[in-house]
């Protein structure tokens, strides 16, 4: 009993501690004392795959549901930020070959509207999908799901008075802060993290396990897909949005569906259904991406040049990576677990129990 | 009064028929039992009850009301409450988990206040939880709380599984072949926990078994279901010695 108190408080500490470093890590960053935008750059980025990672782990992961529509998702989220917070003086230079929609010309909207408009677009086109896709299984489910994100993304290069098409929007006002990726971050997963631990996520939880048990304990299948499914695309669109204001420029084939595997190999490495695992994931696979960016440049050794060493072999040794993760690592990182000290403590010290114990089974 | 009531139930799948003009009125507060050979059509009888297939002819009544077409999840919250042939447990998540999702029927509160842990569902969440302690104490099951589901023995899993059918508040409760794959001594324990659960609950209770000196001890009521078709019903000795069914279950003698 003491030692589970003792636990406790050196768990609240720990945490404490890894908040004030991350935000004294996340000040210094900003402020230009360590890094610079390159660095600032790819944890940006990374915060935002944590966000579309978790949203695809919550569909995938927790509720048992095979989607493969993240990417068109996140366009809805990025050209809603797109095409409502580029400042109205701008906007006849960016739409030159087709002028703006004269409706949407006019509408400039705070960021943080664009940006949840962007989700809740993103959640209501879930919803209309979900309504006929939601009742195939499986694989079904993913080829729908691949579909309908293509389609999004060519249907966004066609209505060139809303999107401007192929050329795409740019003069997308940028945020000064690394605050409002990581702040929206930590929303954002924490609200998924909230769902999945209330009753509702137990639900999701049955869905996945087994359908016609859940539905037998009184579960509305439909109802919760399509819950699930439409809040992990609010999330995506928000994702989205946010990655529409780093690059300051949106097209089409930024979400070409091959992104959406970026998000699946993330989720299958942290873990199907461990939102920890997810965010470790995405931070060693953006930054991972990055690093590897040195197999796409000619190498020279010893004044050889080694062969191979050029533009697309780093996808090569990604895709080698996926396949030995698969082949060796199917868990992933943590599994259905979630990251805590206490799993920390208990891997250092060597002694991760085998079985979980029945920890408390007769107290009340 | 009966709480249920199987009306002329006819069940196709193409060409064959599985259950042919079914008629069963079950009592309020009994225990029942649906007997019949291999493939005789018990478990399509069940699914017909719970929604799972649509009946080709024929209706289902719950308490007087006609429940033919309304989907599991609906009929489960009526108060019909189910387990399987093969144990379908929620396997990777632990035993309280289990019971808390059959909780989940009788939950109020939306998504957007059980994530936000608004007052109303946190009141919610802990009064579900306190009833499923309760539960699992009642049914000795409560040591075995944070343990996952797979983890258990064979014995324990069914009657979780009949623990997490109870959670969901049934008046009615199906046991489909509770006791398969189990030896004498578990099935006889499983005969007393059917019994005890019965009065504690206050439940109607309808099984379909293999085990017949279990079906005989403790149904109070029998029926046997013959290539679709009822060929007998009425108390354990009535039915034991039923010429129809003897020919049933050992086959008819014929002259050489």
């Amino acid at each position: 009993m003491m030692n589970k108190i003792n636990n406790k408080k050196t768990s609240l500490y720990l945490n404490i501690l890894l908040i004030v470093i991350f935000a004294a890590v996340i000040t210094l960053l900003d402020t230009n004392v360590i890094g610079d935008a390159y660095v600032r750059r790819i944890l940006n980025l990374s915060a935002i795959y944590a966000i579309v990672s978790v949203s695809m782990n919550l569909v995938n992961g927790f509720t048992g549901l095979f989607s493969l529509g993240q990417a068109g998702f996140m366009a809805i989220g990025a050209y809603s930020v797109a095409i409502f917070t580029v400042p109205l003086a701008e906007r006849a230079k960016i739409f030159y070959i087709t002028p703006q929609n004269p409706v949407l010309a006019q509408i400039e909207l705070p960021f943080v509207a664009a940006l949840l408009l962007g989700g809740f677009l993103a959640a209501l086109v879930a919803i209309m999908i979900g309504v006929p896709v939601l009742r195939l299984k499986s694989d079904y489910l993913a080829i729908a799901t691949l579909g309908f994100s293509e389609i999004i993304r060519i249907v966004f290069t066609n209505i060139k008075s809303i999107t401007n098409g192929a050329l795409g929007i740019k003069n997308i006002p940028t945020m000064p802060t690394m605050w409002v990726f990581f702040g929206i971050a930590i929303i954002s997963i924490g609200f998924m993290r909230l769902l999945i631990t209330s009753s509702y996520g137990r639900a999701f939880k049955a869905i996945r396990e087994d359908e016609v048990a859940a539905e037998a304990m009184g579960i509305n299948l439909f109802k919760h897909k399509v819950m699930s499914f439409s809040i992990g695309a609010f999330f995506a669109g928000i994702g989205g949005g946010l990655l529409a204001t780093l690059f300051a420029t949106v097209d089409p084939n930024q979400f070409y569906f091959p992104v959406t595997y970026n998000f699946l190999l993330i989720i299958v490495l942290g873990g199907m259904g461990s939102i920890s695992g997810t965010i470790i994931a995405s931070f060693v696979v953006t930054a991972g991406l990055e690093i590897l960016r040195f197999f796409d440049e000619p190498l020279t050794l010893f004044g050889i040049s080694i062969p191979l060493f050029r533009p697309g072999l780093r996808m090569v040794i990604f895709s080698i990576l996926l396949m030995l993760l698969v082949l060796f690592f199917r868990n992933g990182l943590l599994g259905q677990k979630e990251l805590s000290w206490k799993l920390i403590i208990d891997l250092l010290s060597g002694k991760l129990p085998r079985k979980k114990t029945g920890e408390g089974g007769g107290v009340q | 009064m009966s709480i249920l009531k199987i009306d002329n139930v006819t069940m196709k799948f193409g060409g064959v028929t599985a259950v042919n003009n079914l008629n069963i009125e079950i009592q309020e507060g009994r225990i029942e039992a649906l007997i019949g050979p291999n493939g005789a059509g018990k478990t399509t009888a069940f699914n017909v009850i719970t929604g799972v297939y649509m009946p080709t002819q024929g209706s289902v009544y719950y308490k007087g009301e006609k429940i033919t077409g309304l989907t599991p999840d609906k009929i489960t919250k009526k108060g019909i409450a189910r387990t399987f042939q093969n144990i379908r447990l929620f396997k990777n998540l632990t035993v309280f988990e289990n019971i808390l999702i059959a909780n989940h029927l009788r939950l109020n509160s939306n998504f957007l206040s059980g994530t936000l842990r608004l007052p109303w569902y946190s009141k919610e969440e802990r009064q579900m939880r306190e009833k499923s302690e309760m539960l699992l104490d009642k049914l000795d099951l409560l040591r075995l709380k944070n343990e996952i589901a797979h983890s258990l023995p064979y014995g324990e899993q069914r009657k979780l599984e009949i623990a997490r059918a109870l959670a969901t508040d049934a008046d009615l409760l199906l046991l489909d072949e509770p006791a398969a794959g189990m030896n004498p001594s578990e099935t006889m324990e499983l005969s007393e926990f059917i019994h005890t659960i019965r009065d504690e609950f206050k439940l109607t209770i309808f099984m379909i078994e293999h085990h017949m000196d279990l079906v005989m001890e403790i149904s109070e009521k029998i029926y046997v279901l013959d290539f679709g078709q009822l060929i007998a019903q009425g108390t354990a000795d009535e039915v034991k010695n039923d010429q129809r069914v003897i020919e049933a279950y050992l086959g008819v003698e014929e002259d050489a």
